[in-house]
């Protein structure tokens, strides 16, 4: 094998073929410090360890919402936190059957020389921090690469960049125990078609599996979370159906059948368009080797944000709205979702944020 | 699309699937004028024009042959041979629904600074002789890459010269309607194991797809011919299903799901030994978004070239030597072979040569 074979492949590939369970996905908890001081902004609450611990407890403890998990990807500081009674986080995750996972970058930082192109930081030690993340109870990790649609990007420097880096961080979290999401987000601004975001996510995806196999990364202990292929956001829009067609042609020609499962980033996509792009992809009758599912932050949680807004008095009402989105999202994988699943506006509304940095 | 769209596009698409049609393979019936020499010298048969024209009239005109196969390859000067009632192969072949190919390189030349590695030539004026091949009939090609296994090979520049001039080929034969087989041979000389083989296949897979990727090669449109994977021709053999395993996850580790078909070269395996490998294959209960068949040389031909020793008289007992090894490959597609093919004479026989070039 090509692969490296450590100590904790069996576990590795049991764990990643459990997350990409069909009717589970990932909930996408692991903002950081910064970027969740942002969503508590615009909701006018208080950026304090209480209210990001409240927050994450309302989540974790939605009624009926764990069938619909297989994963919650955290910040650190969550990975080490505990619910109003004292019971640690990841506990009450994995006796539910949902695994903790742990985001392990450090953020980007500008590749000199390009046009505003980045590079994801975080090798440094990285190989302690995964053993310490195992020891609290993770078993997969996160690294969100970053790349743009432009004139004359992405560069052959920033996906040769991104891609090894990609690489790097896998091997060292299989090293280590944690199955690496292997994330390479090629941002949606711009105003080019869905052919070009098409062309674009099959260089890169080309790119990042080349890398995997030269890292000697075990495949079947990996998981995908890429972009869907869509339009830029400065362009028409178009039905969930031909950015299915798209986005699963683009894996088809890139992702080898190894790869158990394929978890779908929201980007700047509302909850509903998300839903029903996901739902279009699982009816899609075309052969696909891998589960396709979802690893949703905003996209599972805005309107369950707006509908808590910090109040304790909200909470249950909060927690209903999370459980429609999770079960929309958990129908989508089986591609039995039949839309409308909330009559709420916040569904509907775009999560587009320009440059989005978090 | 990171592919480039040629105006054959819809044509290759259908004509690799059609290949890739369960219950067929191909006839690799390309021996050059030098290496048919060989075959002929070994049953003391003159190595002139009518004696291989006799001898692919015969493969070709046996009853109950054609609808075992989807495809034939041919060398130049069969694409444009008769029968001896006046008729074409290539009208012989179409009409009876099996597509002719054309190997269309020019052999290989060593590495300078490497121990005896090779690249393969045939470039120069591709597109010319593309267009000449597809005007006299053919609709697929077949381009072999050459690599080894030794202490420090493959080498990385070996990899890379093969890797991208199969991908030149490849685009070049899509720009002119030929469907191109990415045939990527890794030699079984050697006293290596199986894992050794696995992990080199793995490894030069990967940098097939990754400059297919960057040439634009349209993956639909294309077939896979590689190698099994086995242990070295010194090592101690397996059995069957220790190859398809071994195999099969070299291959959903590197080849995407929009390749439609696989159709392994026999390299020196016995004709009963290709079949019984194949049929393990396609029994093995995996992912296999592909249709794994045969692009058999030696491993189709060998026990029928012995009964016929170039004589008219044994025409018909080749022929139903030929018939016995092609209904065998059909059914190892289907994972049905059961293995009581009638053996002919020198069916069991290893065909192994060593360092072998044809």
């Amino acid at each position: 094998m090509s692969a490296f074979v450590g100590k904790y492949a069996d576990e590795l590939i049991k764990t990643a073929k459990y997350i990409a369970t069909p009717g589970k996905g990932i909930l996408a908890a692991d903002e950081s410090t910064g970027t969740i001081g942002k969503r508590f902004a615009s909701i006018n609450v208080e950026n304090n360890e209480s209210n990001r611990q409240a927050l994450r407890e309302l989540l974790f403890t939605s009624p009926g919402t764990f069938p619909c998990l297989s994963g919650v990807i955290l910040f650190e500081e969550t990975l080490y936190q505990k619910t109003s009674e004292g019971k640690p986080f990841v506990d009450l995750l994995m006796e539910n059957g949902v695994i903790p996972g742990i985001k392990v970058d450090k953020g980007v930082v500008d590749l000199a020389g390009t046009n505003g192109e980045t590079t994801t930081q975080g090798l440094d030690s990285l190989g302690t921090r995964c053993q310490e993340y195992y020891k609290a109870g993770a078993r997969f990790a996160k690294w969100r690469a970053v790349l743009k649609i432009g004139a004359t990007e992405p560069s052959e420097l920033s996906i040769q960049e991104n891609a090894k880096g990609l690489a790097r961080y896998a091997i060292i979290c299989q090293e280590n125990g944690l199955v690496p999401i292997v994330e390479p987000e090629i941002l949606t601004d711009g105003n080019h078609d869905i052919k070009k975001c098409a062309a674009v996510t099959e260089t890169v995806l080309a790119a990042v599996y080349k890398a995997l196999n030269d890292h000697h990364v075990l495949l079947e202990g990996t998981l995908l979370k890429p972009n869907m292929v869509t339009p830029g956001s400065d362009s028409a829009k178009v039905t969930p159906e031909v950015i299915a067609e798209y986005t699963v042609t683009a894996l088809r020609r890139t992702v080898p059948p190894a790869v158990p499962g394929i978890v779908f980033l929201s980007g700047g996509q509302s909850e509903e368009e998300a839903t029903l792009n996901l739902n279009a992809m699982n009816k899609l009758a075309v052969l696909k080797p891998w589960t396709l599912t979802f690893s949703f932050g905003r996209a599972l949680q805005q309107s369950t944000l707006k509908a808590w807004a910090g109040k304790t008095e909200n909470v249950a009402k909060a927690q209903a709205t999370f459980l429609t989105r999770c079960k929309a999202n958990s129908d989508a994988t089986l591609g039995k979702y039949t839309g409308g699943a909330s009559g709420d506006s916040a569904a509907s509304e775009s999560l587009y944020v320009k440059g989005y940095k978090y | 699309m990171s592919c480039f769209t040629s105006k054959f596009a819809d044509e290759l698409i259908a004509n690799a699937a059609y290949i890739g049609t369960p219950g067929k393979g191909i006839l690799a019936a390309d021996e050059s004028t030098g290496t048919i020499g060989k075959r002929l010298a070994s049953i003391n048969v003159e190595n002139v024009e009518s004696n291989r024209r006799a001898l692919r009239e015969l493969l070709f005109t046996t009853p109950g042959a054609l609808p075992c196969l989807s495809g034939v390859i041919l060398f130049e000067e069969t694409l444009y041979q008769k029968s001896s009632n006046g008729t074409p192969f290539v009208e012989i072949l179409k009409s009876a629904g099996v597509l002719p190919g054309i190997k269309v390189d020019k052999g290989t030349v060593e590495l300078a600074g490497t121990n005896g590695e090779t690249t393969t030539q045939g470039l120069d004026g591709l597109g010319e002789r593309c267009k000449k091949y597809y005007e006299a009939g053919a609709r697929f090609a077949k381009w072999r890459a050459v690599l080894k296994i030794g202490q420090n090979e493959p080498s990385e520049l070996a990899i890379h010269e093969n890797a991208y001039g199969l991908a030149r080929y490849a685009v070049i034969c899509q720009e002119n309607g030929l469907v191109p087989i990415v045939e990527p041979e890794i030699l079984v000389d050697g006293s290596h194991d199986i894992h050794k083989c696995a992990a080199v296949t793995e490894r030069v897979l990967a940098a097939c797809y990754k400059a297919l990727s960057d040439h634009h090669v349209l993956l639909e449109g294309t077939l896979l011919k590689p190698n099994m994977v086995t242990p070295g021709s010194e090592s101690a053999k397996v059995a069957p299903e220790v190859i398809a395993e071994h195999t099969v996850r070299a291959l959903q580790r590197t080849v995407p799901a929009a390749v439609p078909a696989i159709v392994f070269l026999s390299g020196g395996q016995s004709e009963e030994e290709a079949t019984r490998n194949l049929n393990a294959m396609n029994q093995l209960k995996t992912k296999k978004p592909w249709f794994l068949s045969f692009s058999f040389g030696r491993a189709l031909q060998q026990s029928t070239l012995k009964t016929w020793g170039g004589k008219e008289e044994n025409v018909k007992k080749a022929q139903e030597a030929f018939l016995v090894r092609c209904k065998a490959n059909s059914e190892a597609t289907l994972g049905a072979y059961k293995g009581d093919a009638k053996l002919g004479e020198g069916a069991a026989e290893s065909l192994h040569v060593k360092d072998y070039k044809y």
